[in-house]
């Protein structure tokens, strides 16, 4: 059992491959039952957004897994076959596809590092899989792992506050251009997260005239619905664009929408009034000559987040720290995973009930002193017994699941009946208390992935 | 009296422009209080010291250069503390006390006693006292345009350093440099017809055409024209900034001109 992710980003791949791969969430279910029916696939999460395609899977084999895989995502488009998307394609593995979880889930791997969108986009994947029984012990574990540690960055981190600073960077800088807002008018271009939260940035500093386009006219009239202001249909924005004092810019697109001239048209048609852009989109979908007009004022996204570092008077990079607690993190479900491995599990239990058997024997025979060498051996015998029987059924359960897909089950399971806890660290448990914190969190984990056990892994297709 | 306190006063805008130079280099805001109050206290003084210059006027006294600068400096910091008082733009302090500081040295440099023209009559003075308000509302647009051309370059470059901080928003600099032209202007349009008329009293002729007067109506007219590119074809902004700064140049010279004339090697 292997943990892996195949998938694509908006790192990797443009706009016009991750449009075709998007899975729609009213097929969602039945992408993830295609997707749990591939040979070799015992438990899958499927996680599409506007800026990545990903399939996180538990497989048996990881080579003809990343094959199934990259089968299941190219099926999801006619027009694309699976070699076509190979260069736009990453694949990870084992501790790897959990830090690349982990690192997504946390914001690290977003256009905009620190947006809060990609948690909740987990989370919703998460329920999609949960409802069609996609997910087994492994992937609830893991996934829920990776939304605590999105939690634990984002307490413990200001890389949330990153995302709500670049927006308060943004007002800041059009308040050095425009002394007062109220007159002034947005246009939003595209309906990325953190251009909605820039303009409700500006929105809250008195801009009262907000104009929306995207290149899905009915999302431009919801967005303008939602910020009381006008629908622009996208062909037009830049004819537009001239009566937008900011201009406000975060679409998708693998290209400049933007040209130098266009702003060059918009300043002649203000009279020479300024433009202040912001363009928070990666790539750029601003020209950066734009930044040659006179009275247009172009910010980009690592011009904002200067600003911000500068504001913050910071040396410590954020970002870094997250990075660390996913590492740490990572080692920790690592641990986790080792001890669903079936033999060092037997071992354990036999080192444990050995240990119970043992202790319960020097007690009683201590009290039993004048028995004979042949009485103590068949005191000792019949313990040895007893235990033998006790664990005996348990033993050969766990061999004959090791290769279904209810092993990792069966596993968890026996290590709880047994108090077994990790192998790596409850071994030192007792003696040291150092590392106990580390077994404690993750006996507290267990315990939070035992609630979802139950409804998985029985009903998983296994072909 | 009068000597005294113009000392006095030139004194504390030295001092003033020091402490606000630092200002702009400074994160800290306490340098602007410190400046603030110095220049208060000598415009206070440089009030005083007007006055008692003002009681021995007679209506046969001509107004000198020594008056017209140091009355053009006094003009200029009252513009000054009443934006400050309105907008609390200390930064503004940072170019102007400088501004009418060497105004007043300027003054200072010059013969209290004008050479006198002949024959003078009262118009002198209300020329003199409109041409110089009207340069005190350029030479505003001109401090307007210095600041919103570091602004603009703050901004272009993304150096946002403590001058950054401390500058006002473009768009209130373009409107100070606007308020200012179209302020100055007419003042300085009823200057020249004032200055006409003297010198059709004092000469016999309106225009005769002389170097001053030529730059004077120059002047006039290149104002004229930034104001009406302003309101028609959209000079403003960084144009109107540059335009200012060059209008205020030309003032400069001309006043220059007129000094070196009246007083120098020139006449």
């Amino acid at each position: 059992m292997h943990i892996v992710v195949v998938g694509l980003s908006h790192k990797t791949a443009p706009i016009e491959i991750r449009e075709k791969l998007a899975v729609p969430e009213s097929r969602m279910g039945e992408a993830l039952t295609r997707l749990c029916s591939y040979q070799g696939v015992r438990e899958g999460i499927l996680l599409s957004t506007c800026n990545r395609v990903e399939v996180y899977a538990v497989v048996d084999e990881i080579e003809s897994g990343y094959g199934r895989i990259q089968d299941f995502l190219a099926d999801a488009h006619l027009s694309l076959s699976s070699e076509q998307l190979t260069p736009h394609l990453y694949w990870h593995e084992g501790d790897r596809a959990i830090s690349h979880l982990f690192r997504v889930a946390s914001s690290l791997d977003s256009m905009i590092v620190g947006e809060s969108q990609i948690l909740g986009q987990i989370k919703e994947a998460f329920e999609v899989a949960l409802t069609h029984k996609a997910t087994g012990i492994i992937l609830n574990k893991v996934v829920k792992k990776a939304i605590s540690v999105a939690k634990r960055v984002r307490t413990e981190t200001k890389i949330a506050e990153m995302a709500v600073s670049v927006s308060y960077a943004a007002v800041e800088l059009a308040k050095k251009i425009f002394s007062d807002l109220s007159q002034k008018t947005v246009l939003l271009v595209g309906a990325g997260e953190m251009a909605k939260l820039a303009a409700r940035h500006f929105i809250a500093n008195g801009v009262r005239h907000v104009r929306v386009t995207t290149r899905n006219p009915q999302h431009a009239l919801e967005l303008a619905d939602r910020f009381s202001g006008t629908a622009v249909a996208f062909e037009e924005f830049l004819e537009d664009m001239a009566s937008a004092d900011i201009v406000l810019v975060s679409t998708g697109a693998a290209h400049y929408l933007v040209s130098e001239d266009d702003v060059q048209r918009s300043v002649k048609q203000r009279m020479n009034r300024p433009m202040f852009l912001i363009d928070i989109s990666v790539p750029r979908n601003i020209d950066p000559a734009v930044r040659h007009v006179d009275n247009a004022f172009l910010f980009d996204i690592d011009d904002l987040k200067t600003r911000v570092e500068q504001n913050r008077g910071e040396r410590l990079n954020e970002a870094e720290k997250a990075e660390r607690m996913v590492v740490d993190e990572v080692g920790i479900v690592r641990q986790w995973l080792q001890s669903l491995e079936v033999t060092p599990t037997i071992v354990a239990l036999r080192a444990r009930v050995d240990d119970i058997k043992q202790a319960e024997l020097d007690k009683t025979l201590g009290r039993l002193a004048n028995l004979s060498a042949l009485e103590r051996e068949l005191v000792e015998a019949m313990a040895s017994s007893i235990v033998n029987k006790l664990i005996h059924n348990t033993m050969v359960t766990l061999k004959a699941e090791v290769n279904s897909s209810e092993g990792a089950a069966f596993v968890e399971a026996a290590r709880r009946f047994f108090s077994l806890g990790d192998p790596a660290v409850c071994n030192v448990n007792e003696s040291a208390s150092s590392s106990s914190g580390t077994c404690h969190s993750s006996q507290a984990d267990l315990r939070e992935v035992g609630e979802v056990t139950p409804r998985t892994g029985s009903k998983m297709p296994d072909h | 009296m009068a000597a005294m306190f113009f000392v006095v006063t030139m004194t504390l805008y030295f001092a003033a422009t020091v402490s606000f130079l630092a200002y702009l280099l400074w994160p800290s805001e306490v340098l602007s209080n410190v400046s603030l109050g110095m220049t208060a206290t000598g415009f206070a003084s440089h009030t005083i010291a007007l006055g008692a210059g003002m009681i021995g006027v007679t209506d046969v006294s001509t107004p000198g250069f020594h008056q017209a600068l140091s009355f053009f400096s006094w003009v200029l910091i009252l513009v000054f503390l009443a934006v400050e008082f309105r907008h609390r733009l200390h930064v503004l302090g940072s170019f102007i006390v400088p501004l009418a500081l060497v105004s007043l040295v300027s003054a200072a440099a010059l013969p209290e006693t004008a050479p006198t023209l002949t024959p003078v009559f009262r118009t002198l003075w209300v020329h003199v006292t409109l041409s110089m308000l009207g340069t005190v509302g350029f030479a505003i647009a001109f401090v307007a345009g210095l600041m919103y051309l570091i602004q603009d370059g703050l901004l272009k470059s993304k150096r946002f350093n403590v001058l950054y901080s401390k500058l006002p928003a473009l768009d209130y600099l373009d409107h100070l440099n606007q308020q200012s032209i179209v302020t100055g202007f007419p003042l300085l349009t009823l200057g020249i017809i004032t200055g006409a008329l003297s010198a059709e009293f004092s000469r016999g002729s309106y225009l005769n055409w002389n170097p001053e007067q030529t730059w004077a109506l120059v002047t006039w007219v290149f104002y004229f024209v930034v104001l009406m590119g302003r309101l028609t074809v959209g000079w403003r902004a960084k144009r109107a900034a540059y335009l200012t700064i060059i209008g205020f140049a030309g003032v400069i010279l001309t006043l220059i001109g007129v000094v070196l004339k009246s007083h120098g090697p020139v006449s």
